[in-house]
């Protein structure tokens, strides 16, 4: 009894963990079945039909390859606009503060069927064609905010300390930036990249209200919905999710090791671990 | 014990290094933000046109520019229940996944040494697979002939006797997809609590409640209030679980948005029920700014 209470907190975030997953799980599972209605819903028998051939089903890999090259393009984009604000407002006075820091929150505080509704407006007042160009700049436009906040986060947690040695020791700005600054700011940068992938490959909602007849892998599965889903596109969110779960821990261990090494420095890296007072 | 107290360089506030003001900020902020301008603020301007419009005099499915304000009323008097539910079911969802969300990022915050960044990583990793999917999963997971369906049945706990196509499935699946917005924020905040605060209430003869309630709770109401916002906002304009998991009596208002917009094409009542809801939004979102500045958004 005693033992339960001490140990209460952990067994229920346990628990919250375990039902994270559970829908993951069917997932995956339902990724083997082969379904004896048209719904891929409860397991029958199993099969490996799906994975034997992902691209078996007309419409799913060209959807997938739409999604992937759309969420290629706007990441870039919108990664590079993005860090390029965080240096700003980390970096830099100017006036507007207030309304700036605002524009970057709101979109990241709008219900994603309100913004996808008032750009498909703005699109039809200027009878601007729809289809990949008006989704990758909606999906430009809600990558940025969450760029600005990683690379933000990642810029304020860094040691001052460490630019201003670079340049006591003469170091022009060209070169603390790219000798010191950048590779200190380049782990927010790829992981503000991953997200802003990851949020364009899964978004559905603004998508949808600005794609005209294109059709992404979100709307793939939309549309399958209605008919029954195939169990390739099982199969194909199983692949991306291990993908992307292997890349963020390939990552933390990365960044694991890495402050090892500055927890028991060299006598040379020593100052440079120092925290900061 | 340590006498210095271990200060997190992420706060708020911009870092002490020397804030240039020169040309420089000017043009970093320049693409993004104008990008921001054209493509989020306008596109707000031409929602208002748009919900104002009129039907084109003898062609259908036409709008010119119009003041009808008359839309609006016409929308809400159709409209007001599903605003009412959708309300009532981010309302639920929300203060669910804080009571769900509380005990993980407790935990991940104060007990888990060493596993601390994977548990994190763990919180974001189902969001890697596919929104829509993760929602469909739920339909098996509820189903009618499902576990949970028929032990809640044999217990008599279920009006309806089943779950999918019902309210409950709708509240379950918003809980379930915004969960990680309500544990992030929460981790956050909890994780800035020195834990000597909450030893000390304890060495004050505080019981374990007490000292909760007291110490941790309060100061972990800056995370409640981000979390609060975060879940509610987009549960509140969601219709991919009302439309997946509940049946025509559970449609939500992103449900009359959509439907309107993308298969009535009725583009001024669609408008005016996303403005309306969006200004229910913003109304939130200045009441926090008021009480913490927006330095802390971002």
């Amino acid at each position: 009894m005693r033992w339960l209470r001490r140990n209460l907190v952990g067994i229920v975030a346990i628990a919250v963990l375990v039902y994270l997953f559970i829908p993951i799980a069917v997932i995956m599972v339902l990724s083997f079945n082969k379904p004896a209605g048209k719904y891929n819903l409860k397991f029958d028998e199993f099969s490996l039909e799906a994975w034997a051939n992902l691209c078996g089903v007309p419409g799913v890999c060209s959807s997938f390859v739409t999604s992937i090259q759309i969420g290629i393009v706007s990441t870039i984009v919108a990664t590079l606009l993005g860090t390029m604000i965080a240096f700003a407002l980390v970096r830099y006075r100017f006036r507007g503060r207030s309304t700036t820091n605002l524009l970057i929150f709101l979109p990241m505080a709008t219900p994603e069927v309100v913004m996808g509704a008032s750009l498909l407006a703005l699109f039809l007042n200027l009878r601007f064609p729809l289809g990949q160009i008006t989704v990758i700049i909606a999906h430009i436009m809600f990558i940025i905010s969450f760029v600005v906040v990683t690379v933000k986060a990642r810029l304020q947690g860094m040691d001052p300390r460490l630019e201003e040695a670079a340049r006591d020791l003469y170091a022009n700005p060209r070169a603390v930036f790219r000798y010191v600054t950048f590779p200190l700011v380049l782990p927010g940068i790829l992981g503000a990249a991953l997200l802003g992938f990851s949020l364009s490959f899964d978004d559905f909602i603004i998508s949808f209200f600005n794609a005209g007849t294109l059709v992404t892998f979100p709307i793939y599965i939309w549309g399958a919905a209605q008919r029954g889903i195939p169990v390739q596109v099982n199969a194909l969110a199983t692949i991306v999710f291990l993908v992307a779960l292997v890349i963020v821990l390939t990552a933390q261990y990365v960044n694991h090791r890495k402050r090892r090494a500055l927890d028991n420095p060299t006598p040379i890296a020593a100052d440079a671990a120092l925290p900061r007072s | 014990m340590v006498a210095v107290v271990p200060t997190s360089g992420v706060s708020g506030a911009p870092a002490p290094v020397a804030q240039r003001s020169s040309r420089t900020g000017y043009l970093l902020l320049f693409p993004g933000i104008a990008w921001l301008a054209v493509f989020f603020a306008i596109p707000f301007v031409t929602l208002f046109l748009t919900s104002l419009q009129q039907p084109v005099p003898g062609k259908s499915g036409r709008y010119m520019f119009g003041l009808q304000f008359s839309n609006y009323s016409d929308a809400l008097a159709e409209y007001w229940p599903l605003f009412l539910r959708s309300f009532l079911y981010a309302g639920i969802a929300t203060l669910l996944a804080l009571a769900i969300a509380y005990p993980l990022a407790y935990f991940i915050a104060f007990r888990a040494g060493r596993w601390r960044s994977l548990m994190l990583v763990l919180v974001i990793a189902p969001s890697f697979a596919s929104f829509l999917l993760r929602t469909y999963a739920w339909k098996t997971i509820l189903s009618d002939e499902g576990f949970i369906t028929s032990t809640l049945n044999a217990l008599h706990l279920l009006p309806e006797g089943r779950i999918l196509n019902t309210g409950i499935a709708v509240v379950a699946g918003l809980t379930y997809n915004f969960l990680p917005f309500m544990i992030l924020p929460l981790y956050a905040a909890l994780e800035k609590i020195d834990p000597r605060l909450i030893e000390a209430a304890g060495d004050l003869y505080a019981s374990p409640i007490t000292a909760f309630r007291k110490v941790t709770w309060p100061l972990s109401l800056p995370g409640v209030v981000a979390g609060t916002l975060l879940t509610f906002i987009p549960a509140m304009g969601d219709y991919i679980n009302a439309a997946l998991l509940g049946s025509t009596g559970n449609r939500m208002i992103g449900n009359a948005i959509q439907i309107n917009f993308i298969q009535f094409r009725d583009y001024p009542t669609a408008s005016a029920l996303s403005f309306v809801l969006m200004a229910g939004i913003l109304v939130l979102v200045f009441t926090y700014i008021r009480r913490a500045g927006t330095e802390d958004l971002v």
